[in-house]
Order: C-alpha cells, then sequence, then structure tokens
C-alpha cells in the first residue's frame, strides 16, 4: 500500500514536472531572434494558414503570443540579475536594433558669406591651436576669449602716434574700435541668420509685413513722419491726430535738487486749479437739510401722536435711509460731474 | 531718489486734501523752512531741503528711507497713505473722530469703528470724507473714511461701522518691517 502510494507521488511528480517544463519549453522550427536590450523578439517562422483561417482564429494567435512572449522571458532571465529594494531586476543590454528617426532629418543650413567667399576661393580651414605662448606673462593663454595672450585692451601704455590729437583718449579710442568690431561682427551673425532664414531685413526702419496689426500701422506712420530732413518737427497733424510723445524714448523727470521757489510755485498753482475745479459741497448739505426737516416733522408728529411714537420714529427712519439711499445711487457712475463729489 | 511728476503730485495732493482741506498750503509752504517731496521706491518722503541735500550723498540702493514716508503708490499709480503721515496731517485735519477708551483697543488692533465705540464727530462731515482719529484725551490715533454723515450718525444703530479703519498707530507694532 506504501508502495503504490510512493509510485504513484513519484509517478504524479514526473507528470507535473514535465507539465512545468512544457509550460516553459516551447518548440518552434526557427529560433527567434531577440534584441533583449529593446525587449524585443523577431519570429520568423510560417504561419499555418489553415490555422488562421478557422474560427480557432482567436486562440491560435493568443497561443503564438504566449509562446513568443515565454521564449522572451526565457531569455531575459539568461541575463546578469541584481536586487534592488528586494526585487530581483535583470540588467537589460544594450539595445542592437537601431530605431528609425523619430523626426525628419536636419536641412542643411545654406553658407554664410564667408563659406561661399572661401569655396569661390578655394581658400582651406586651417586648424589653430588652443594656447599660445604669451612673451609678457611667460605662460600659455588661450588664442581668444577671457585672459587671451595679446590683448588689446588691457595695456598699460600706448604710444600717441605722431600724427594723432595729443589730447585725444587713446584706450577710449581703443575700446570703443573693439566695440565696433563686435557689433559689426554681430550684425553680420544676424545678416547671416536672416538669409539662411529666408526672413526678409530692411535696410533702415522698419520691416515689410504682409498683414499689419493696429500697433503696427500706428508705428509706421510715426516713422514715416519723423522720417523728414528736420525730424518731422515741420509736419502738420491731420485734424484728429495727436502728436505721440515720448516714444521708446526714457522718461526725463525734474532735477533732484532743482529751484524749490519754482516747485513751491507750481505745487500751489496745482492746488489753485484743483480747488476751483471741486464744486461746493451742495448734495451733502441738500442732504443734511433735508433730514433736518424730516428730524423735525418727526419730532412734532411724536409730540402730537404719543401712542404711535415708536412707528413713527421708525418710519421717519426708513424714509431718511431711502432719501439717503436715493441720494447716493444718483452718485453713481458719472450721472452728473457735480455728483461725484460725495463718494471720496 | 527723484521729485514727484505732475499726475503724481495731483493724486497725492488730492489724497491728502480729502483729510487736511485746503491746509496742504501749509504743508508746502512753510515759515520755518523749505520741505519737498520726494518719490524714492514708489514711497513719497516729506523732508526738509537740508536732509534732502544730505540724502543725495547716499547711493539709491543704500538708500531706506529719508524724512518721513506720507505713503506710497501702488502699482496702479493710485496714493496709499501711511501711518507714518499722521504727525504732518493731524493738526491740520478738518473732520475729527473722537473714539470712546473701550473701543481703542479695538480701533488699533484694525478693526472699523462702531457707532457705540464713537465719541465725538466733527459737524456736517460728509460721507466718505476723511477723518482722523483720536482719543477721548486728544491723542491721534490713526486715519479713516467716514462710513455716514454726522447726521446719519445720529440714527443710525449701535452695531454699525460709522468709520472705516485706514490706519492706525497700532500698525508700528503690526506692520514693523514694512513701514519705512
Amino acid at each position: 500500500m506504501a508502495s503504490c502510494s510512493v509510485e504513484d507521488v513519484l509517478t504524479k511528480a514526473e507528470r507535473d514536472e514535465a507539465e512545468k517544463l512544457k509550460g516553459i519549453t516551447v518548440n518552434k522550427e526557427l529560433d527567434l531572434e531577440f534584441d533583449p536590450g529593446n525587449l524585443l523578439a523577431f519570429d520568423k517562422n510560417r504561419i499555418d494558414t489553415r490555422e488562421f483561417k478557422d474560427n480557432k482564429r482567436e486562440d491560435f494567435l493568443r497561443s503564438l503570443a504566449r509562446d513568443n512572449t515565454q521564449l522572451l522571458i526565457n531569455e531575459v532571465w539568461k541575463l546578469p540579475t541584481e536586487r534592488v529594494e528586494e526585487i530581483i531586476v535583470a540588467k537589460l543590454p544594450d539595445p542592437t536594433t537601431s530605431l528609425p528617426r523619430e523626426k525628419p532629418a536636419p536641412k542643411p543650413k545654406p553658407p554664410t558669406k564667408w563659406e561661399q567667399f572661401a569655396k569661390l576661393k578655394g581658400i582651406q580651414k586651417k586648424k589653430k591651436t588652443n594656447l599660445v605662448w604669451d612673451e609678457v606673462h611667460k605662460e600659455w593663454r588661450r588664442r581668444w576669449g577671457y585672459k587671451r595672450a595679446k590683448d588689446d585692451t588691457k595695456e598699460w601704455l600706448i604710444e600717441v602716434p605722431e600724427n594723432a590729437d595729443p589730447s585725444e583718449d587713446q584706450f577710449a579710442k581703443r575700446n570703443k574700435a573693439k566695440k565696433e568690431r563686435v557689433a559689426k561682427n554681430e550684425y553680420n551673425r544676424l545678416k547671416n541668420i536672416a538669409r539662411a532664414q529666408k526672413i526678409k531685413v530692411p535696410g533702415m526702419g522698419l520691416a515689410p509685413t504682409p498683414r499689419q496689426s493696429k500697433a503696427e500701422l500706428a508705428q509706421a506712420v510715426n516713422v514715416a513722419k519723423i522720417s523728414t530732413a528736420s525730424v518731422g518737427k515741420f509736419q502738420d497733424n491731420l485734424p484728429k491726430e495727436k502728436t505721440p510723445k515720448n516714444t521708446g524714448k526714457k522718461r526725463k523727470f525734474q532735477p533732484l535738487i532743482g529751484d524749490f521757489s519754482s516747485e513751491k510755485q507750481k505745487q500751489l498753482d496745482l492746488l489753485k486749479v484743483m480747488d476751483s475745479k471741486k464744486p461746493r459741497l451742495d448734495i451733502t448739505k441738500a442732504v443734511n437739510k433735508q433730514m433736518r426737516e424730516e428730524d423735525r416733522d418727526s419730532a412734532q408728529k411724536s409730540k402730537k401722536g404719543f401712542g404711535k411714537k415708536g412707528r413713527r420714529g421708525n418710519m421717519s427712519g426708513k424714509g431718511k435711509g431711502k432719501a439717503g439711499g436715493k441720494g447716493k445711487a444718483k452718485k453713481g457712475k458719472g450721472q452728473k460731474p457735480h455728483m461725484k463729489q460725495g463718494k471720496r | 531718489m527723484r521729485p514727484l511728476t505732475d499726475e503724481e503730485t495731483k493724486t497725492m495732493f488730492e489724497k491728502l486734501s480729502k483729510y487736511i482741506g485746503e491746509n496742504i498750503k501749509l504743508l508746502i509752504d512753510r515759515p520755518d523752512g523749505t520741505y519737498c517731496f520726494r518719490l524714492h521706491n514708489d514711497r513719497v518722503y516729506y523732508m526738509s531741503e537740508k536732509i534732502l541735500k544730505l540724502a543725495t550723498n547716499i547711493s539709491r540702493d543704500k538708500l531706506v528711507s529719508v524724512g518721513t514716508c506720507f505713503g506710497k503708490f501702488t502699482k496702479t499709480q493710485k496714493f496709499r497713505l501711511h501711518i507714518t503721515a499722521l504727525d504732518f496731517l493731524a493738526p491740520y485735519a478738518k473732520f475729527k473722530v473722537w473714539v470712546k477708551p473701550g473701543s481703542e483697543q479695538s480701533f488699533l488692533y484694525g478693526n472699523h469703528i462702531m457707532k457705540s465705540g464713537l465719541g465725538r464727530i466733527t459737524e456736517n462731515t460728509a460721507q466718505y470724507q476723511g477723518v482722523v482719529v483720536y482719543s477721548m484725551a486728544d491723542v491721534p490715533l490713526g486715519f479713516g473714511v467716514a462710513a455716514k454723515t454726522t447726521q446719519e450718525c445720529r440714527k443710525v444703530d449701535p452695531m454699525s461701522i460709522v468709520v472705516f479703519h485706514q490706519a492706525d498707530i497700532g500698525e508700528y507694532i503690526r506692520s514693523e518691517d514694512t513701514l519705512t
């Protein structure tokens, strides 16, 4: 009995093992090609068209997918593993299949003016060393840039040439020349870019635009106006046109310590103008007068009607509230200019 | 630092005249020296010309404050009056409000004044008129805006607000870092 059961157990174990292996092992005519870096598997086996045509198409596809995925996972298990936070992780190698481009290839840039000229003349680019020996500082320094070998602008002594004005600042002259060279270089660089991208750059003034906005038209009008010999000083305005004041110029303020008396006078004049513009207190006086009258009325009525005093008092209060409210409502948005007085 | 432009001067004078009316003349034209307004970092400072000349020796980024700050211009060029102007505006105030000792504390904490806390109010105060708030001992406590006219104040119920709080001397402690 025991032996039977032992035999049974053994055969059962064997059968289980076989089944497990069956699950893992997959038989294919041709081996798959693997790219574990991309987790990719190529299956070049022929597909049985009969199985595909049957109604069991879904099952066929599912079993095919399962088999191929099993082979891929087997391949992944063959890779070296490491443990990351109690999870076994496989280290993927570099991908072997090259993926196609995501974006189109960049177009070659059109050659710059110098490049065109160099091609024409057959000038080759000469490779130059980065560092140059500086005799003055007795060390290797860059050819150009920060702390370069022969820096013109950092000389402490400049001889004044014979034909130059003795009161001319030679240092400033050198600095200005450098600035001009830098500006010219930058200008040429931008022109190259504009030519490459086919952007229209005007020689002077505004760039031509196909559809101009209101602001651009206004700007064009202003530029046209000042494009005269006297910079637009004698150009008349159109009937309803206003002269633009200080377009794009810095604001100018009065000097910090100017003429104190004139400043005082200007402020006093401003005050006088403000006073004259202020209307006299019509509204509040009128409202107050009205309220006083109503007070008097209510007081008289309360003397007569002893019992109804409270109610009258309330009514008069409400009446005043309403009158006041009406008065206030009128002080709303710009009904009449002098009414704005109350809402300070 | 720079002097105020015409628009800025106008905005500022309008605000000041709400509190002191025509007495601004006395601030501009003083018998005891020439005083002027200058703008620095959007704040308006009132100083004598002596102090101004001394302040020109300090660079702009290192200068914190000159004279007394009257207020500042907000981003949209509105003028906001600060409590530091109280000493100059209190003696020239046209409309005053006295507050009872009980609700003095409440006003100094930044609350509005209710009818129950109102001690006295000058006659003929218009609505939304700028007022200077005093304690019963005639100590200036701050600025406010009258929510009701004097007449209305008499009739309204004790729990309604009569003066809106604008600035009080408690701000010297509350907003110590923002006052200059």
